[in-house]
C-alpha cells in the first residue's frame, strides 16, 4: 500500500505550499496595488531576513511560537478549540515570574520550581474551560476568549507596585522582581549574531513527546478517536468526559511554557512589555503545521522569518503591515486549501478503492476462467 | 427501466448498486457509458441535475432535520419552488392525499417513526417534482406490517405513472413488488429475471453464485449457566415538551451461556437503550446488571469490554467506526487495552496491523489494503471488519444489534455462521434485529420489546412473523398466540 501513503504525503504537502504560494501572489497584487515594487519586497525578505543574525532571531521568536502552537494542537486533535492559550501563557508567566522572583534557590530546584508553576497555572486556567464544558455544557470556544479578558485583568490587579510588583524608579515601568541569576536558563552563544535561547531543547523535547504521546500510546489513541468522533469513542469505552479535561489541562500546561523562553532566557521578570499575542499566533502556527511536531515547527519558523522581514522592510520604506497581510492571507488560505484538499482526498481514495477491488475482481475472474 | 413500474436492483454488497445509484444521482461521474432518460441523452454532473430531471433518491440514512417539523424538512433547500407558507402545505396536502402518503405536516420529526419518516422522506423528492424515485434498502428499518403499507403507497405511486428504483437485500419483497429485476454482481449486470416467475433461490444463485442462506440454527446449545443477568433496569428521559418519559421501565432478562437472545420490536421502544445501559454507554436510574457472576452495574464500558462484552451496534457510522480513521485503526477502536493492540501503556502498530490483515482475509473484508480508510468501504465491508473485530476477542457475551442490516446474502451467511460457531462455544448473544427471519432463525429464546417493557416471550420454533409483528406494534402486547410461554416483566 505504499502507493497510498506516497499519496497522501502528497496530498499532505499541497495544501500548505498552495497556502503560501497564493499568500506571496496576492501580497505582490496588493504592493502593486499601493504602486510599490514588489520583486524587490520579497528580495529584501529572502537576503536580509536570512543573514545568520536573523536566523538567530527566527529561532528564538519560533520558540514560544511552537510551544503555542502544540498548546493549541492538543486540543484540535481533540476536537476542542482552545482560544485562550493567550492569556493561559501570560497569567502563567506572570505567577511564574513572581515565585521566581520570590525565592532563590539553586537553579536545579529554581528552575524547573519556575517552569512547574508556569505549567500548573495554565492547566488550571485551561481546567476551568474543560470543567465548565463537561459540567455546564458551555462551549470552551466562549469560555476561553471570556478567560483571556479575565486574565487581562487579574494580572493588571496584581501588576501594581506593593501587591505583587515594584516600580523601578529609574526607569518609571511596574514588573515583577527580578528573577535571581540561578533561574536563568542556558543559551548557547553565537557570538556577534546573539544567543539562541536554551529553551528550544524544551521546545524539542515537547514536540517528541507529542508526537510519541499522540501516535504511540494508549492515551493518545484515545484522544484522537475522540476527537474523530465522541460518540464512536464513548462506545469504544473512552471516558470522553474525563479526556476532554485532561486534555484541556494538557494545553493548559503546555500553553504555560509558552512565556519562558522570554522569561527565563530574556526578560528575567514579567512586565508590561512582557510579549503578548502569542497565543493566537500558536492558532496560526497550528492550522499551517495541520496539528503535526515537524509541521508546526516549520509554520513556528515562517512566523518567526516573517516577522523579522517585516522589521527589514521597513528599513527600505515598505509598510511593515505589509507581512500582517500576508500572515493573514496564509492563514485563510490554509483553512481553504485543507479542505479542499482533504474533500479531493476522500473522493480519490473511494474512487482507488473502486477501480483496485474491480481489478482484482477481474483477474480472479480471469482466472477462473 | 418502463416508466410506471418498479424495478428492483438486486446485487451483493460492493457489486455497484450503491455507485450506480450515485451515477444516476449525480453524485459521481461514470468514467464511460451513457444514461438516457425519456429518449434523451442524460448528463448529471450534480444531485441538482439530477433533481431537475426528475431523479429523486431516498437514502437508506434518513437525511431529515430532528428538530424541524416535518413541512419545513420537506420545504427546506426548495424554497423557490411554492415558498415555506400556505403554499407550500397546500402542495404537500395535496401530494400527501394523491399518493396516500398521510403525512401530517406540523409534527416535529424527532416525534415520528420510523416509517412515518421514510414517508416524509418519500414526500420531499416528490414536493421537488421527482418522477423516477431511487429507494435504498426502504424496508431494512420496518416491520412486516409497515413494509406491507410502505408497498401499498409505492404500487400508488406506480400507477400514477412514477418510476422507482428499488434496491433490497430481502428477495422475498422485492418479488412481491417488483415488475422487472435486474442482478448485479461485481460491477456489471448478470441477468434479468421476471418477478413472476423466478424463484427467491434462482434469484440468490443468480446474485451470489450460491445457494441462499438461512438463519435457522435448531440444536440447541443453551447451558444453565446464567452469564448475564439483567434485573430491575429502569430510565427515564424527559423529551422535547419537558415531560418525562419512560424509556425503560422495570426490564429484567437472563442470558445463559450459548443462548442467543432475541429482542424483536419497533425501532424506538427502548432497545438502543437497552444496549446502551448494558454497554455502559447510559446509566440508568435503577437496575442491577450482572456478568458471568460479577455485578457490572457501575463499571465504565471500558471494563465491561475488558471483561467480555463484545458489540456491534446499531449505527455503525456513529458508534462502531471511525469513518476517517484506516482499517487497521479501526481494528484497535474499542479493544486498546487489549492484545495484540498494545502492550502496556503503548500500542503495539505492528501487531495491530498484522492482525488487521488476518480479520481482512478470514473475514473476506474486500478492501485493497489496510491503510484505506473504513469510510472508502462499503457498508457490507465495513460491517464484517466490525464483526471480525468483536468476534477476535473471544467475548463471553456479543451484543448484536441489527448484525446484518445493509449487509448482502453472501456476508449475511457468514456473520450467521459465525455467530452460530461461537455460540456452540458457549458465547452468549444478545440479539436485536428489524429482520424478523434473523430473528426468529437464530434466537433460542424471544423477548418482544414495547414502549420500554419487555412485553412477551415467544418460541422462535413456533412463532411465525406476522404474530410476532402483531405484538410489536403494541396490538398484542402482554399475551402473543401460538407460544409456547408467555411471560409478563413487570
Amino acid at each position: 500500500m505504499k502507493k497510498f501513503d506516497k499519496d497522501r504525503l502528497i496530498l499532505g504537502l499541497a495544501a500548505p505550499v498552495l497556502a503560501i504560494v497564493a499568500a506571496f501572489v496576492l501580497t505582490a497584487l496588493v504592493l502593486l496595488a499601493t504602486g510599490k515594487e514588489p520583486f524587490h519586497a520579497f528580495n529584501v525578505m529572502f537576503d536580509k531576513g536570512l543573514t545568520s543574525d536573523s536566523q538567530v532571531f527566527i529561532l528564538n521568536k519560533a520558540t514560544p511560537y511552537y510551544l503555542a502552537g502544540i498548546a493549541v494542537a492538543i486540543g484540535f486533535r481533540m476536537n476542542l478549540f482552545n482560544i485562550g492559550v493567550d492569556g493561559q501563557y501570560r497569567l502563567a508567566a506572570f505567577f511564574a515570574a513572581v515565585v521566581g522572583g520570590a525565592v532563590n534557590l539553586p537553579s536545579v530546584i529554581q528552575i524547573p520550581l519556575i517552569i512547574l508553576t508556569a505549567m500548573l497555572v495554565g492547566a488550571m486556567w485551561a481546567g476551568i474551560a474543560g470543567v465548565l464544558k463537561v459540567t455546564r455544557g458551555v462551549s470552551e470556544v466562549i469560555t476561553t476568549i471570556m478567560l483571556n479578558a479575565i486574565a487581562t485583568a487579574v494580572i493588571g490587579y496584581f501588576m501594581i507596585p506593593g501587591r505583587l510588583a515594584q516600580l523601578h524608579a529609574d526607569t518609571n515601568s511596574v514588573s515583577t522582581k527580578e528573577i535571581p541569576s540561578s533561574g536563568h536558563f542556558f543559551g548557547f552563544d553565537m557570538g556577534t549574531d546573539g544567543t539562541i535561547w536554551g529553551f528550544i531543547v524544551i521546545a524539542v523535547l515537547v514536540g517528541v513527546l507529542y508526537w510519541f504521546g499522540l501516535s504511540r500510546t494508549r492515551f493518545g489513541f484515545d484522544l484522537r478517536t475522540v476527537g474523530r468522533s465522541e460518540s464512536a469513542a464513548g462506545a469504544s469505552g473512552v471516558n470522553v468526559k474525563r479526556m476532554i479535561i485532561t486534555s484541556m489541562l494538557l494545553s493548559g500546561a503546555i500553553a504555560g511554557l509558552v512565556g519562558m523562553p522570554v522569561l527565563l532566557n530574556d526578560a528575567h521578570q514579567f512586565s508590561t512589555e512582557f510579549p503578548a499575542g502569542i497565543g493566537f499566533t500558536g492558532i496560526a502556527v497550528a492550522l499551517l503545521g495541520r496539528n503535526h511536531p515537524i509541521g508546526i515547527a516549520l509554520a513556528a519558523l515562517l512566523w518567526g522569518w516573517l516577522e523579522i522581514a517585516s522589521s527589514k522592510l521597513e528599513f527600505e520604506d515598505y509598510d511593515k503591515e505589509i507581512v500582517g497581510v500576508m500572515q493573514g492571507i496564509i492563514v485563510l488560505c490554509v483553512v481553504i486549501a485543507y479542505e479542499v484538499v482533504r474533500r479531493y482526498g476522500i473522493k480519490r481514495q473511494q474512487q482507488k478503492v473502486g477501480e483496485e477491488l474491480a481489478a482484482q475482481a477481474r483477474t480472479k475472474q480471469e482466472a477462473a476462467a | 427501466m418502463l416508466r410506471g413500474t418498479v424495478h428492483a436492483l438486486v446485487g451483493e454488497n460492493g457489486a455497484g448498486k450503491s455507485t450506480l445509484m450515485k451515477i444516476l444521482y449525480g453524485m459521481q461521474r461514470p468514467d464511460e457509458g451513457t444514461i438516457t432518460l425519456d429518449g434523451e441523452k442524460a448528463d448529471l454532473h450534480t444531485p441538482a441535475d439530477a433533481i431537475r430531471l426528475g431523479i429523486g433518491m431516498v437514502h437508506q440514512h434518513f437525511m431529515l432535520a430532528d428538530n424541524l417539523t416535518v413541512l419545513e424538512n420537506i420545504v427546506l433547500g426548495a424554497e423557490q419552488l411554492h415558498g415555506i407558507g400556505g403554499k407550500a402545505r397546500a402542495k404537500i396536502k395535496e401530494l400527501s392525499d394523491a399518493y396516500g402518503l398521510g403525512v401530517r405536516p406540523d409534527l416535529l420529526v424527532e416525534d415520528l417513526g420510523v416509517a412515518d419518516r421514510q414517508r416524509v422522506e418519500i414526500l420531499k423528492v416528490l414536493y421537488r417534482g421527482a418522477r423516477t424515485l431511487i429507494l435504498d434498502e426502504p424496508t431494512a428499518v420496518l416491520v412486516p406490517q409497515e413494509v406491507e403499507a410502505l408497498f401499498a403507497n409505492l404500487r400508488e405511486l406506480k400507477s400514477e405513472g412514477l418510476t422507482i428504483i428499488f434496491i433490497s437485500h430481502k428477495l422475498g419483497e422485492v418479488l412481491s413488488v417488483a415488475d422487472a429485476i435486474t442482478v448485479i454482481r461485481r460491477g456489471t449486470t448478470v441477468g434479468d429475471a421476471d418477478p413472476k416467475s423466478v424463484t427467491v433461490k434462482q434469484l440468490a444463485e443468480l446474485m451470489v453464485g450460491s445457494e441462499l442462506p438461512s438463519p435457522e440454527t435448531r440444536e440447541s446449545t443453551v447451558t444453565s449457566e446464567v452469564l448475564l443477568d439483567v434485573k430491575g433496569l429502569k430510565l427515564a428521559a424527559v423529551d422535547a415538551e419537558g415531560i418525562e418519559r419512560t424509556v425503560l421501565g422495570d426490564v429484567s432478562l437472563t442470558i445463559h451461556k450459548g443462548e442467543v437472545l432475541g429482542i424483536a420490536g419497533v425501532e424506538g421502544n427502548g432497545q438502543a437503550e437497552l444496549v446502551e445501559a448494558i454497554m455502559g454507554m447510559r446509566t440508568p436510574d435503577a437496575g442491577v446488571i450482572t456478568l458471568d457472576g460479577a455485578d457490572i452495574s457501575t463499571a465504565p464500558t471500558r471494563k465491561r469490554r475488558e471483561d467480555g462484552i463484545g458489540y456491534i451496534p446499531e449505527d455503525r457510522h456513529r458508534h462502531g467506526l471511525l469513518l476517517e480513521g484506516t482499517l487497521w485503526e479501526n481494528r484497535i477502536l474499542g479493544h486498546v487495552t487489549e492484545k495484540p493492540n498494545s502492550r502496556g501503556a503503548l500500542l503495539d502498530l505492528t501487531a495491530a496491523r498484522r492482525d488487521t490483515e488476518r480479520i481482512v482475509k478470514e473475514y473476506d473484508v474486500r478492501t485493497p489494503g489496510i491503510e484505506v480508510t473504513a469510510a472508502s468501504l462499503s457498508g457490507g465491508n465495513q460491517q464484517k471488519l466490525i464483526v471480525g473485530r468483536e468476534m477476535s476477542h473471544l467475548p463471553k457475551l456479543l451484543i448484536a444489534a441489527h448484525p446484518t442490516r445493509g449487509v448482502d446474502v453472501g456476508a449475511q451467511a457468514q456473520i450467521w455462521d459465525q455467530i452460530r460457531q461461537a455460540r456452540r462455544e458457549g458465547l452468549a448473544v444478545l440479539l436485536i434485529s428489524a429482520d424478523l427471519d434473523e430473528l426468529i432463525g437464530l434466537s433460542d429464546t424471544l423477548r418482544v420489546m414495547y414502549r420500554g417493557h419487555l412485553v412477551a416471550d415467544a418460541d422462535p420454533a413456533t412463532i411465525t412473523p406476522e404474530e410476532l409483528g402483531s405484538a410489536m406494534t403494541g396490538a398484542a402486547s402482554g399475551h402473543l398466540e401460538h407460544t409456547d410461554a408467555e411471560g409478563e416483566d413487570r
